[in-house]
């Protein structure tokens, strides 16, 4: 790490009278005041109560009333959607979206990485443009590709190559709906992570590759397991977390893409969809923030699991 | 083999990346095809949104779907420019407040000597993980509580504190020689000053990155709208691109304004990012966690 990041001197007090002491306490809350409480305020604080109320039966209007352990067991052992659909189909989601678009990014970063500047910004500017349209915009386009008449797009391509014989509800049906929602959620993918990573690889001084050279190693494969990625460790871990926190977010589009919660046959469901099916239409939100702690904790794994396998060594 | 220099980062074209120029140029035309799509889709005429079998690229371009745009909203009562004006009113109140807190937030965490800073930068990465959605319930109560209900602000103060903005600015702010500092407190300068005069000076990449990213999230949402807000004079754009495609989004006379909605939606993102990406590539060099 010594070359891509400086080392900190250590921060010695120069001046160490009292009167600096007390100016800087004030200066630190009043300038971390802002963050702090909005930070507190619209992400501690949410997390807390969901934490709280997982273990109560909370329907809006009566008080909450403290049940235990019963909605994790309810989950764990009724929740038969939930078990069934909902944990599957989220883990399988998760687990490609994750991981696969990770190493796609680092792959896409690495090979943007061997061609000149101003063709590397033009195609970099073009694999980051659909992370832009993130949300509603993304819908309307997919949805007429993949749309069911034969007016969609695919359908109208694989009409006239004689591949298929009539439309394919595609969007409506069970067997595709899945591996729709994860080609879309990759598209939409190479966000802030890859341009993390594209930055990490940039930043590598080149010296390293020529000892590296030196050291004995053959081919460019060789390179980056010995070079390249363990030199940009951070950025790695970084791109890792982003690209967890995006597989999990971007887990609306099956609701977003078939228009109705819950999907058709529940091929769709994540548990995002899950959450609301219960907090916004049953009001059941005892039930509700109990799957969104579960849903918290999956994601922490996630990224502890990120944290094992890149974190720095010094 | 002999080792020749690396091929990372070349300065000028050379045979050997012809195999590199295929593999990125295949790609992009699948991820750049929806976007070409929303573009000329917009622009398509009626005749032509209805043509089979459908067309791809539009061969009249007509602003049609651009004014039939302007003529449902006035059928709800509120004109499109209404929409237009609170999404650029609140974003740009987020992207202005967000980059100040994060830049004093980032100043303090990676300038300033006291007991809590390795938790509180700790308790910030780990918020890196923290996904909204997931908690989208008890936001709502503590919006409830705090009386933001269908208040201008709501649109803005939930999108302000931002895990991802603080980090990179001060991942970024920790490249800031320490010894400048000292020399301007030796000056008696304050700390606002140093920040000001200083520091962001030196981080405006940090900073540029945090405004863009800001702007992104306010720009592209229309959850705040759902959720919170019942008075359609106070909802923006992005909400109203939704409540849009799902009325007639699946119709095809609906695809040429919904795309046309898009467009409005994507190119402020667009021209921002190209205007500023030097500055983000820059930033993002910084942006490990150790």
């Amino acid at each position: 790490m010594e070359i891509a990041y400086k080392k900190r001197e250590p921060n010695l007090e120069v001046v160490n009278m009292n009167t600096k002491k007390r100016y800087d306490r004030w200066a630190i809350w009043t300038m971390l005041f802002p963050y702090a409480s909005l930070f507190i305020l619209f992400i501690a604080v949410p997390v807390i109560i969901a934490i709280i109320l997982s273990f109560t039966y909370f329907n809006t209007v009566e008080r909450p009333k403290f049940v235990g352990l019963y909605n994790y067991i309810a989950i764990l052992t009724q929740d038969e959607v939930f078990l069934k659909y909902v944990l599957p189909n989220t883990i399988k989601f998760s687990m490609i979206v994750g991981p696969c678009g990770y190493i796609l990014q680092f792959l896409l970063a690495w090979v943007l990485a061997q061609i000149p500047k101003w063709p590397r910004t033009i195609f970099a500017l073009i694999f980051y443009s659909p992370s832009l349209t993130s949300g509603v915009a993304m819908t309307v386009i997919w949805k007429v590709i993949f749309a069911g008449d034969q007016f969609g797009y695919l359908n109208n391509l694989l009409l006239s190559l004689n591949i298929i014989e009539k439309p394919i509800q595609w969007l409506q049906d069970p067997d595709y709906l899945m591996t729709i929602m994860i080609i879309v959620a990759l598209w939409g993918s190479m966000g802030i992570g890859f341009l993390a990573m594209l930055g990490g690889i940039l930043n590598i001084d080149p010296e390293l590759y020529e000892a590296a050279y030196i050291d004995g190693i053959k081919n460019r494969f060789q390179e980056i397991i010995y070079v390249t990625v363990p030199s940009m460790r951070p950025q790695m871990l970084f791109g890792a977390v982003m690209a967890i926190v995006n597989a999990f977010s971007s887990a609306t589009i099956g609701v977003d893409l078939t228009g109705s919660n819950p999907t058709p046959q529940y091929v769709g469901q994540l548990m995002v969809n899950h959450i609301e099916d219960y907090g916004f239409l049953r009001y059941d939100m005892g039930y509700a923030t109990a799957l969104s702690v579960l849903l918290l904790l999956l994601i922490y794994c996630f990224s502890k699991l990120a944290n094992k396998m890149f974190a720095s060594n010094d | 083999m002999k080792y020749q220099g690396t091929k990372i980062n070349p300065s000028r074209f050379d045979r050997s990346q012809i195999k590199f120029f295929v593999i990125l140029s295949l790609l992009s035309i699948f991820m750049i095809l929806p976007i070409l799509y929303i573009i000329s889709t917009a622009f398509k005429p009626l005749d032509e949104l209805f043509a089979y079998p459908p067309r791809f690229f539009v061969r009249k371009p007509t602003l049609e779907n651009f004014r039939a745009l302007g003529d449902i909203v006035t059928g709800l009562g509120i004109p499109l420019s209404r929409y237009i004006f609170n999404s650029i009113l609140s974003s740009g109140l987020t992207v202005l407040l967000s980059v100040f807190i994060s830049a004093f937030a980032a100043y303090i965490l990676s300038k300033k000597n006291f007991k809590s800073k390795k938790l509180l930068f700790e308790i910030n990465t780990i918020a890196l993980m923290f996904v909204p959605v997931a908690v989208r319930i008890p936001r709502y109560l503590v919006i409830e509580k705090l009386g933001l209900l269908d208040t201008f602000m709501v649109l803005i103060l939930p999108l302000i504190a931002m895990p991802v903005g603080v980090f990179l600015v001060k991942q970024f702010t920790d490249q800031v020689p320490d010894s400048l500092i000292e020399a301007a407190t030796i000056d008696g300068a304050n700390d606002f000053y140093i920040l000001y005069k200083i520091v962001i000076p030196i981080i405006k990449p940090a900073l540029v990155t945090v405004a863009i990213i800001a702007f992104q999230t306010s720009w592209n949402t229309a959850e705040p709208s759902t959720l919170y807000i019942n008075d359609d004079s106070m909802r923006t754009f992005a909400f109203y691109l939704s409540a849009i495609t799902t009325s007639t989004g699946n119709v095809v006379e609906g695809r040429g304004i919904a795309a046309a909605a898009s467009l409005i939606l994507f190119i402020p993102n667009l021209v921002i990012f190209i205007l500023m990406q030097s500055r983000v590539i820059n930033t993002m060099a910084y942006s490990g966690i150790k």
